[in-house]
């Protein structure tokens, strides 16, 4: 017996459900259950099937699976109203959390992004735009470039020949058409079908798309100019084909959602060919360690990054990812000094497959805050050339990857959102190995659901819609290139801001 | 809205300040009495080895300050008050002050340096005083009046320069003081500025990384900075300066047989590239520069009669001193004009 009531209602309209039975298969979490025995028993007429299909309501996750696939749409998810005596201090949630720990007594597990009610910085900045004194510029009718350059750049340019021939040699950078990639998801945490989907995105939008610490399936292996090979603390599939077949290399030291914990995969998401690619065993829990065993200091890492651009013989970009935390801004400068090419800063509320609750919900500090010491300290030091920004965690809008962006990143990864537009729901339920939708999960009857053509096509809609809003925003602040915008804290203003929250994000107030 | 307009004879020739007045004159449509002001090189022919410091004081107290920190610094060769005449549009808020100075043998190999740290120091630490030209042989004159008022003030007709830029202000995102008129000068760069820089935070953050303070609370300080920053000390030709801070856009480099040039001078210099709508005419010593925002969002003329060269915002203004030209065009956005002294360094 569950030790707390059900969170969600299942109401059928039985007046139109044709009892077809769909919703019975189409459920991963046993809500509808089909009496088979029950109505052969009963001998009644195939119209009164629909009678024989029970509800395991307390197993419902709301994933929407069934609303949505129900031919004849006779099924709601309602959220059920509160059902203990309210308290202020022990909240609903508060007390499942409690009874479901103690009927384990194991650290709880949860997936998708912190859920605390954190107030957002992004919500309480807004954009500046030009009226009469600057016109604004129409992107339908005037050039707005987006092309971003990840990596080194050299502090000036020298030239031979009169000035006629470039002299200096610049480092390997990552051209991107638009400043919005796909962030890191583990092949093994989502699926195949996940992962061809978010590639050929990332190839028909101009941009790249992040690994994971899971390694590439082969089939991936010609889209590789638009990915970026993750190299994590576990250093599943890293082997040094993987390292030359990227477009760059990313170090994974932490992420936002679990910042000092390492990777969780679970063993019953370790299939055959999870299992190839990781290089691992079956049905094996894939762990990652909290640090890397080889990096223990600033040097150590260092060592890392110089053993990686050896062995792609400095052709590729080599990115660091951290947690965003207190100490990110002479973290960052130090990663910079040590060689990366960038460093990728993901924010406390950024998505996950599985992570203790725990740690999602308190560790970590906002990734605005984050964006803007960073960017100041790699400036305070004459460095901010030698890599780039990126930032990640819970970009939900073109609106946020401006302002992102006018705080001072170079280019932002999303996650969750390329998930939700492949069909994700944010049910949370990741960790099971049971996406409803096909896409955190290994179970071929599910990973059949996400048709990878159609999958490719939403996601890219999904980054060319944001490109075309974030040239509407450049348009309406009069701008016609996304660098003029980088770094730009003039065209932000705060709203509800403590006066040092303003101080460490460097923006005035609104009406200032 | 602002009006703005240069010349140089490429010869050196010089001429009173009688034309570029009248050139100011003609744009009175284009700004208010809210700053006006001109720059002219050639101006200090008997202290042309001297960096020639134009101040404008609040009261004697910021005087005498500056003097001890100069005194200090640099040796001071002669100081006075700038001629003024009392002209009554104008209220003399501040004192004109100009200081003739060498910087000390120690110092001479990073002079310019030096100078720029100077000027940043006085800028930013002594209250009331306020550096307005740092060059040689040339000066910045510039108060919050109608360009021909200044003119008056200054008794600008007395001196003559081989190059003059005249600017009138139509002040819309910052207060009018004597300070924040144009001409914005470093070193022996001046701009004088009509539009709004609407990538400044980018462009002040990227100078303050390269020991900038960007402290006029005006946009076109930026532009003077950026271009000491790539001509002077990364040494780049005008011509690439223009190409950073104008660049073509990506359609077109792709297509360019230049490339890779290009990439590279984008990918390096992005933060210094100027958007929003602007004309703009920079001075230095040997030139004249002009060039435009990206798409063109602002009036720019261009004309040639002998060796002189002429911009302004509209073409009356140049018609207005020499009603017959060799030749009159428009410039195309990210085609500078640019202008050199035959004897490059002639005095
Ligand atoms: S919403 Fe999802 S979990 Fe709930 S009954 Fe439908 S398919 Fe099952
Ligand atoms: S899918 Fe819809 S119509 Fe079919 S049995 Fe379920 S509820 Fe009824
Ligand atoms: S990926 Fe699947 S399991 Fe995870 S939250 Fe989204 S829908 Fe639920």
């Amino acid at each position: 017996m569950a030790s707390f009531p059900p969170k969600f209602k299942v109401l059928v309209d039985k007046e139109v459900c044709t009892g077809c039975l769909k919703c019975t298969l189409q459920c991963p979490f046993d809500v509808h259950i089909y009496d088979k025995e029950g109505f052969k028993a009963s001998g009644k007429d195939k119209d009164e099937r629909k009678n024989f299909i029970v509800r395991n309501q307390e197993n419902c996750v709301a994933c929407q699976r069934c609303v949505f696939t129900c031919p004849v749409k006779c099924i709601q998810i309602e959220v059920r109203p509160p059902t203990y005596n309210p308290h202020p201090v022990w909240t609903d949630a508060v007390r499942r959390d409690l009874k479901t720990q103690s009927d384990t007594g194991g650290v709880l597990l949860a997936a998708m992004g912190n859920e605390q009610p954190y107030p957002s910085y992004f919500d309480r900045l807004v954009i500046d735009a030009c009226q009469v004194t600057n016109p604004s510029i129409d992107p339908l009718r005037e050039p707005m470039e987006l092309r971003t350059y990840l990596g080194r750049k050299p502090e000036k340019l020298e030239f031979e020949d009169n000035g006629t021939s470039l002299k200096t040699q610049l480092a390997k950078n990552l051209k991107l058409e638009t400043p919005i990639m796909i962030a890191h998801m583990s092949y093994g945490a989502i699926s195949l079908n996940a992962h061809k989907s978010l590639a050929n995105a990332a190839a028909e939008q101009g941009t790249f798309m992040g690994t994971g610490e899971g390694g590439l399936h082969k089939d991936l292996y010609h889209l590789a100019d638009s990915i970026i090979v993750q190299v994590a603390s576990g250093r599943f599939a890293v082997h040094e084909e993987y390292l030359k077949t990227g477009a760059a290399v990313e170090i994974k030291i932490g992420q936002g959602a679990k910042p000092g914990i390492g990777g969780h995969l679970p063993g019953r998401k370790i299939t055959e060919p999870i299992s190839k690619t990781r290089m691992i065993p079956v049905g094996s829990d894939a762990l990652s360690p909290a640090p890397h065993h080889d990096i223990y200091s600033i040097e150590d890492l260092s060592r890392l990054i110089y053993a990686i651009k050896e062995a792609t013989r400095y052709k590729k970009p080599v990115f660091v990812k951290i947690a965003a935390v207190n100490n990110s801004a002479p973290i960052a400068t130090g990663i910079i000094r040590a060689g990366a090419d960038a460093v990728v800063l993901d924010g406390f509320t950024a998505g996950t497959g599985a992570a203790p609750q725990v740690i999602r919900n308190n560790l970590g500090i906002p990734i605005e805050a984050a964006i803007a010491s960073v960017d100041q300290r790699l400036r305070d030091e004459g460095i901010r050339h030698w890599g780039s920004i990126i930032a990640s965690g819970s970009m939900r809008s073109s609106g946020d990857v401006a302002k992102a962006i006018a705080l001072g990143a170079d280019a932002v990864y999303i996650g969750t959102a390329s998930l939700i537009s492949l069909g994700c729901t944010v049910c949370k339920q990741c960790f099971t190995g049971k996406c409803a939708w096909g896409i955190a999960t290994q179970d071929p009857n599910l990973t059949k659901r996400l048709d990878p053509e159609v999958g490719a096509r939403r996601v890219s809609n999904l980054i060319g819609a944001w490109s075309h809003e974030l040239q509407e925003i450049l348009g309406a602040l009069g701008l016609n290139s996304l660098e003029s915008l980088r770094g730009n804290r003039d065209r932000l203003r705060g709203v509800g801001l403590s006066q040092t929250e303003l101080d460490v994000l460097d923006v005035l107030p609104a009406g200032r | 809205m602002c009006g703005l307009g240069g010349f140089i004879n490429k010869d050196g020739k010089k001429v009173d300040g009688t034309a570029i007045t009248t050139m100011g004159g003609m744009m009175e449509a284009r700004y208010d009495e809210r700053g006006g002001g001109f720059a002219a090189y050639g101006i200090y022919p008997n202290h042309s080895d001297q960096y020639a410091l134009h101040l404008l004081f609040d009261d004697e107290r910021a005087r005498e300050a500056t003097e001890e920190y100069l005194k200090d610094r640099v040796n001071i060769v002669k100081d006075e008050c700038i001629p003024t005449a009392s002209v009554k549009e104008i209220a003399p808020v501040h004192v004109p002050w100009r200081y003739f100075i060498d910087v000390p043998e120690d110092f001479e190999a990073v002079e310019a340096d030096f100078l720029v740290d100077t000027v940043m120091k006085i800028n930013g630490s002594i209250p009331g005083a306020f550096v307005i030209s740092s060059g040689k042989n040339m000066g910045v004159f510039k108060a919050t009046g109608l360009p021909r008022n200044v003119a008056a003030l200054f008794k600008i007709s007395d001196y003559k320069a081989y190059a003059w830029s005249v600017h009138g202000r139509f002040p819309t995102n910052t207060q009018g003081w004597w300070g924040g008129a144009h001409p914005f000068n470093i070193l022996d760069w001046s701009v004088v500025h009509n539009g709004e820089i609407s990538s400044y935070g980018t462009n002040k953050r990227y100078l303050e990384m390269h020991g900038y303070e960007c402290k006029l609370r005006t946009d076109t300080e930026v532009v003077a900075y950026l271009f000491d920053l790539l001509v002077r000390k990364h040494g780049l030709s005008a011509e690439v300066a223009c190409s950073i801070m104008s660049p073509p856009f990506w359609k077109n480099i792709d297509r360019s047989d230049k490339r890779e040039y290009y990439e590279a001078l984008r990918m390096t210099y992005a933060p210094a590239m100027l958007n929003g709508p602007f004309a703009i005419i920079v001075n230095n010593k040997d030139s004249m520069i002009a060039f435009n925002d990206r798409i063109k969002l602002r009036p720019l003329i261009a004309a040639e009669l002998g060796e002189t060269t002429f911009v302004a915002s509209e073409e009356a203004a140049i018609r207005e001193i020499e009603p017959e030209l060799d030749r009159v065009w428009a410039p195309r956005a990210g085609s500078p004009v640019i202008a050199r002294l035959n004897n490059a360094g002639g005095k």
